[in-house]
């Protein structure tokens, strides 16, 4: 029971990272109808970005370990928005007419580009975050010991897509940036900037990304120039368990995945781990294309 | 001009390996083979339209097949060409069938997750026979008319003679009826199952027929390196056999073959400056789709000869 709980745990620590990651896809499926393959590395730039930043400003010298590392995801989110927003403007903007493989192809040259100029500027070798920049407590809860860091990191998680949720549904620009979903010509003739919400959307995918790889940095300690594609298609898996486009079903999927995988990788074999997601994801899309919570149904003509 | 400009360059390719050194050979030796995976994935992606970046999947099947039978069982090489074609395209049949009728990028990330669980599965010994993730060594050297195959420039006569055997016959595919359903498939599947077509039968055939052919060129790659490990079929594997398609223009052999030059031989050119080759080709694929989006050879709309009926000849 202990073990069980133990993984539980885990996976939901993991799974809100995929879910963080996975609103970025999902949120660019919903408006552009586009897989953007970058979307991966843009979460490895911000875990290297995070990297850089904690060492250079020293930010847990001046403000401490909490304050330090609020600063810190906000810096990071800041700059990688900035980079997902010229991705958007150089890679996408001029394909938004073209055919849809044109775009997808774009992307992967996106994806293959950013991933090699990390490798370029940080090194082909994994790059370790501080061991000492969390105190390591183990809280007790009911009996059990669980890492503070893992409660935090999946409270972070929370956190986030809470804001977002309440970013969507609550304000203007969200109700935008739905409409633009929806039906982009008729957003358009409701006066809304349809590429300013793309451009939007570009800004808090890759942010919420960024931060996600900021968290698997503190969580797991290293980080490497390829994990961006791993994490990547892991997300993806879970957009799509969740219900692509769907904003709540990113959420669920990302955790339902990380648990189910966590509890995979314990009970029936570390080795196959990776293959998990992968299986859930064909076996998501053959038997039930929109996922548990999409209502798009899947163009099946 | 126009007519000699290929046989022109047929014969300079022909002749290049008596004067090129052995590294050259090889290069141009794997230029051939990513041409066969490339030429056989183009039935899938340039002809039907169907996003198959999962291609790699394929050609593992193939080349284990090739290995398993050979270390094993002992049946030279060339031998089991036949059965590891076979056994890629049920493979592919068995795969397909569930997934065939999935709209453009689910069929992308689903092929991508196959092909991941295929590199997997191998990495873990399935079924206790393919060596985990050292792989296979020790495969033997084929044997063609009693001539053992050792050198590259033997090496290159062969695959460089499948390549046009391929291009030759996928030609004939290609203008075949079923190269026009496909075609038409492409253009507007519903068109086309209006017409009578059965979609999902020709998108599952052509998906088996680029299988087939992919495992069949897995059998040259594992005599060719003697050695195969999952390393070589990962999924960066397939996006390259994709992206060769896409740039070199999808649906035109030509292109592919070009394509097949440009993405395999020309970074070779460039080895000085390794580390940045691939930034800059990440940088191009995205330029190319920009500026050029249907790849450097766009296939041309075929052209069919006019009905010489009239209307007072018909009964």
């Amino acid at each position: 029971m202990e073990e069980f709980i133990q993984q539980l745990t885990n996976g939901l620590a993991v799974g809100g990272i995929y879910a963080l990651v996975a609103l970025g896809y999902t949120m660019v499926y919903g408006v552009l109808k586009l897989i953007n393959f970058a979307h991966g590395d843009l979460f490895t730039i911000g875990a290297y970005l995070g990297l850089t930043v904690l060492t250079a400003l020293g930010l847990k010298e001046h403000l401490g370990p909490v304050a330090g590392i609020g600063v810190l995801v906000i810096f990071v989110m800041g700059l990688v928005a900035i980079i997902g927003a010229l991705l958007e403007r150089v890679a996408y903007k001029p394909l938004r007419h073209a055919p849809r493989l044109s775009a997808v192809v774009s992307a992967l040259g996106a994806s293959i580009f950013f991933q090699n100029a990390v490798m370029l500027v940080y090194g082909a070798r994994f790059q370790v975050y501080p061991h000492d920049l969390l105190p390591k407590v183990v809280v007790n809860l009911f009996g059990l010991e669980i890492p503070l860091l893992r409660i935090a990191l999946f409270v972070s998680s929370l956190v986030l897509m809470a804001g977002l949720y309440l970013f969507i549904h609550k304000t203007k620009i969200g109700t935008a940036i739905r409409a633009a979903a929806i039906d982009q010509g008729a957003a358009r003739l409701m006066g809304i900037n349809v590429d300013r919400v793309i451009l939007l959307v570009f800004c808090i995918g890759p942010a919420l990304g960024g931060a996600a790889g900021l968290m698997v940095g503190l969580y797991y300690g290293q980080i490497n120039f390829t994990m961006g594609w791993v994490y990547g298609l892991k997300a993806f898996t879970a957009a799509i368990l969740g219900g692509i486009g769907n904003i709540p079903g990113a959420m669920l999927g990302g955790l339902l995945l990380g648990v189910i995988e966590a509890l995979g990788a314990a009970y029936l074999s570390i080795a196959w781990k990776d293959a998990f997601a992968f299986g859930v994801l064909i076996l998501i899309l053959i038997v039930r294309p929109t996922g548990i919570l999409g209502e798009r149904v899947a163009e099946k003509v | 001009m126009n007519r000699l400009l290929p046989w022109g360059l047929t014969l300079l390719l022909a002749i290049s390996p008596v004067v090129l050194d052995t590294y050259w050979t090889d290069v141009l030796n794997n230029v051939g083979l990513y041409a066969v995976l490339a030429l056989s994935l183009n039935v899938i992606l340039g002809l039907a339209g169907l996003f198959h970046m999962g291609h790699a999947a394929f050609y593992a099947v193939g080349a284990y097949t090739t290995a398993i039978l050979n270390t094993v069982y002992g049946i030279p090489v060339l031998w089991t060409m036949p059965l590891a074609g076979l056994l890629a395209g049920l493979f592919a049949a068995l795969v397909a069938r569930p997934i065939i009728h999935l709209r453009g990028d689910y069929l992308l990330i689903v092929t991508i997750g196959m092909v991941e669980i295929v590199r997997i599965a191998l990495i873990n010994n399935i079924f206790g026979i393919t060596g985990g993730a050292n792989g296979i060594f020790g495969i033997s050297r084929p044997i063609l008319f009693e001539f053992k195959l050792t050198k590259p420039i033997h090496f290159f006569y062969l695959i460089w003679a499948v390549v046009g055997i391929s291009a030759v016959l996928f030609r004939c595919l290609e203008h075949s009826r079923f190269g026009r359903a496909l075609r038409y498939i492409k253009e507007d599947e519903t068109a086309a199952a209006g017409s009578g077509i059965d979609v999902a039968h020709h998108k599952l055939l052509a998906f088996t027929i680029g299988a087939v052919w992919a495992g069949m060129t897995g059998t040259l790659f594992a005599a060719k390196m003697t050695i195969i490990s999952p390393e070589s079929f990962t999924f960066w594997e397939s996006v390259l056999l994709f992206t060769i398609v896409i740039l070199g223009g999808a649906g035109n052999i030509l292109g592919v073959l070009l394509g097949a030059f440009l993405l395999i031989g020309l970074p070779e050119l460039f080895r000085d400056f390794a580390q940045y080759r691939l930034l800059v080709f990440g940088a191009a694929m995205v330029a190319m789709m920009i500026f050029r989006g249907g790849g450097l050879l766009p296939p041309q709309p075929p052209r069919y000869p006019q009905a010489k009926v009239s209307l007072e000849e018909r009964p």
